[in-house]
């Protein structure tokens, strides 16, 4: 294959765009301070933004299933909340935290699921809906109060370092344990979306729903998947919070799910469903870590971060809109503008 | 004739089991004139939002940036107030410039309409997208602007739009009706208010009937965002001061109205008088279970079981009212 038509292909995918904007922020904010390229502030990003990513992670399949889900930030400060009593009264372990949060993640999003299929509400409304609804509750039954007794066992779990390094100043530095949490999210999902049938039958009923009841899809088990790999992850979400922070508040998290919705977007992920792509997710969050984490260290006052954020979007949604409509001008059929 | 507005009649019924139920619980202060008054003082803020956000999701659109947007154009009226209508000012200078800082606030709101509309007619960009970005970007505004803080020190004239009461009337609810009269003048009279419904039901027949949908478009947005500043002028009245982040979390509620209210998500369906009805229903909900001393977060998540209960009623009402054949023989699927 000649280079030409090697870049040809490459200019045919939206996550080229974003890996060019990706490379030239970096440049920028290198030149502006060298903190940002070294490994120490790499680590640190991987780990801050764990969260984030995990949830893009969910985020993604749902939207690739021709769905949104936007109770996913209420469905983690409860499986949060939920984890977080359990292990302060009833002692455990760091997987009985998990288990607990994932099982919590699991049921709320399995209840999305049967309003979503059996009664047909749109899925934003009923998202929305339950969003108000795990969150008010939550609210209600917690008094609105934060917890900071998380137990010592939580604490030193949170601070394992799976590579350990010293740098230059003497102070050591590691890949936190959170960050490899989510690498194996990220793996999983891959495995689920590209080696399983379960996978491309999700891309099938996010292209064409109707189709691929035809074809034979199960319907009602995609579905009750999707929704509850959000609840799933949202539980291990919850836990990985609860780390970085070391405190649960109620309303710590909601509030914040457009943030992660426009990550993925960010990532080409459409929201007609059908299309998008983990490595574009992936991109999608290091843009936003980029943007956040270069306001920081080029020293710009932090009240300017959305109106980048915005911008960007704004740029960058206008620019794969612009190449759909060459895309479709370019094809053989005659189509209406 | 009945079926046609079947949806608002079970609204209707609705909103009379409700405050039967909530004057049953409240016995003695529910059904009370003060208790109606302060109703209406709370719920045009919420009631014109809502209507910016319904009459996009009629056209087949959503906007998000609403909310961002009315603080914006509510923070450019308090800079103009706070810089010009001074006390040491003339009675005559600060009524001139009060009026021009509202000219400001809704030349903001209209900007930002347009911008919106623009971006989805013109360039293409699906509207969620789009108006997501401009949320975030106009937030960013906002926050830019007061630099966090919070603005204060109107004129104490501007407080009657938020507060003033005209004849027993609530001067918010006033305006409320006006801009619902005015809008359900534009969609049920105008040829304007057709085409957004045309191209909310069907975008290509709309097209090959000759209507030049990016114009329908951008006016959609541009009514959205005019609403959205009549808001902020409640919003910032009634609070008598503007700050970034006000009612962020309305963003969400206002889609749950107008789909309460019989919007259709997907475009094309949808009237003022259910939205009305809609929030009417959940004012209700919020007063009584308010009077009731209950959490206001146990009112949101009442808000959403409501909105399930109703959606799968129409659902099964839908379900069981169609013809035999029908049932049988397509698939729930296509239907």
């Amino acid at each position: 294959m000649s280079e030409t038509s090697v870049m040809k292909r490459f200019l045919r995918y939206h996550e080229f765009y974003v890996l060019i904007v990706i490379i030239i922020l970096a440049i920028i904010i290198t030149s502006v301070n060298k903190q940002f390229f070294t490994l120490e502030n790499f680590f640190d990003l991987l780990k801050s933004y764990s969260f984030l990513g995990i949830l893009a992670v969910g985020v993604l399949i749902v939207l690739i299933s021709g769905g949104i889900d936007i109770s996913f930030t209420a469905m983690t400060s409860v499986a949060e909340y939920v984890m977080a009593i359990y292990i302060i009264n009833l002692k455990g372990n760091i997987l009985i935290a998990f288990l607990i949060a994932i099982l919590v993640g699991l049921a709320l999003g399995a209840f999305n699921a049967t309003l979503i299929h059996f009664l047909r509400i749109p899925t934003i409304i009923t998202t929305i809906a339950t969003l108000n609804i795990y969150y008010g509750l939550l609210s209600f039954f917690s008094g609105g109060k934060w917890i900071y007794s998380l137990p010592n066992w939580f604490r030193d779990f949170s601070v394992i370092e799976v590579i350990k390094l010293v740098n230059k100043e003497g102070i050591r530095y590691g890949l936190s344990i959170v960050t490899i949490i989510w690498i194996f999210v990220l793996l999983l999902a891959f495995c689920i979306l590209r080696y399983t049938t379960l996978g491309r039958s999700i891309y099938a009923m996010g292209g064409n729903r109707i189709s691929a009841q035809r074809v034979g899809l199960n319907i009602l088990r995609l579905q009750f998947f999707v929704y509850c790999f959000m609840g799933f992850l949202s539980g291990i979400a919850a836990v990985v919070h609860a780390l970085l922070v070391m405190n649960v508040a109620p309303n710590a998290i909601v509030g914040k799910e457009l943030d992660v919705i426009a990550a993925v977007v960010l990532g080409g992920a459409n929201l007609a469903g059908g299309a998008g792509s983990l490595l574009g997710t992936i991109l999608g969050v290091t843009l936003v870590a980029l943007m956040s984490n270069g306001i920081t260290l080029m020293r710009v006052s932090s009240l300017w971060y959305n109106v980048f954020i915005g911008l960007i979007i704004i740029v960058s949604v206008c620019m794969s809109a612009h190449q759909l409509k060459i895309k479709q001008s370019q094809r053989a059929v005659i189509d209406i503008e | 004739m009945f079926k046609k507005h079947s949806e608002i009649f079970i609204l209707f019924i609705i909103m009379i089991t409700v405050l039967m139920i909530m004057s049953a619980l409240n016995p003695t202060k529910f059904m009370k004139l003060v208790n109606f008054q302060s109703m209406a003082f709370q719920m045009p803020e919420l009631g014109l939002l809502s209507m910016a956000m319904m009459i996009t999701m009629l056209s087949g659109g959503i906007n998000l940036s609403i909310i961002a947007s009315s603080n914006l154009s509510g923070i450019i009226t308090a800079l103009v107030l706070i810089q010009y209508a001074t006390p040491r000012a003339g009675s005559v200078e600060v009524a001139l410039f009060i009026l021009i800082a509202i000219a400001a606030g809704f030349a903001v709101s209209i900007v930002i309409g347009l911008a919106n509309g623009l971006l989805i007619a013109r360039v293409g960009v699906s509207p969620i997208l789009a108006t997501l970005g401009m949320m975030t970007f106009v937030n960013g505004l906002t926050i830019v602007t007061t630099r966090g803080y919070t603005l204060s020190g109107f004129p104490p004239s501007i407080a009657f739009i938020g507060n003033g009461i005209i004849a027993g009337i609530p001067m918010p609810l006033l305006i409320f009706i006006v801009c619902a009269l005015l809008l359900s003048l534009v969609l049920n009279r105008m040829a304007l208010g057709f085409n957004i419904y045309m191209t909310g039901s069907n975008w290509i027949a709309t097209l090959f009937s000759g209507v030049n949908n990016a114009a329908v478009l951008i006016k959609t947005y541009l009514i959205s965002g005019l609403l959205a500043g009549v808001s902020s002028l409640i919003m910032i009245s009634r609070f008598n001061s503007a700050k970034s982040g006000y009612g962020e979390g309305y963003l969400l509620i206002t889609i749950l109205a107008a789909v309460l209210g019989g919007t259709s998500t997907t475009g094309g369906f949808g009237k003022v008088s259910g939205l009305v009805l809609a929030l009417i229903i959940l004012q209700m909900i919020s007063s009584g279970l308010n009077l009731m001393g209950v959490s206001a977060f146990f009112t949101l998540s009442m808000w959403g079981v409501i909105i399930i209960l109703v959606m799968a009623a129409n659902f099964i009402s839908a379900k069981y009212s169609r013809p035999f054949f029908q049932k049988f023989f397509l698939s729930p699927g296509t239907v």
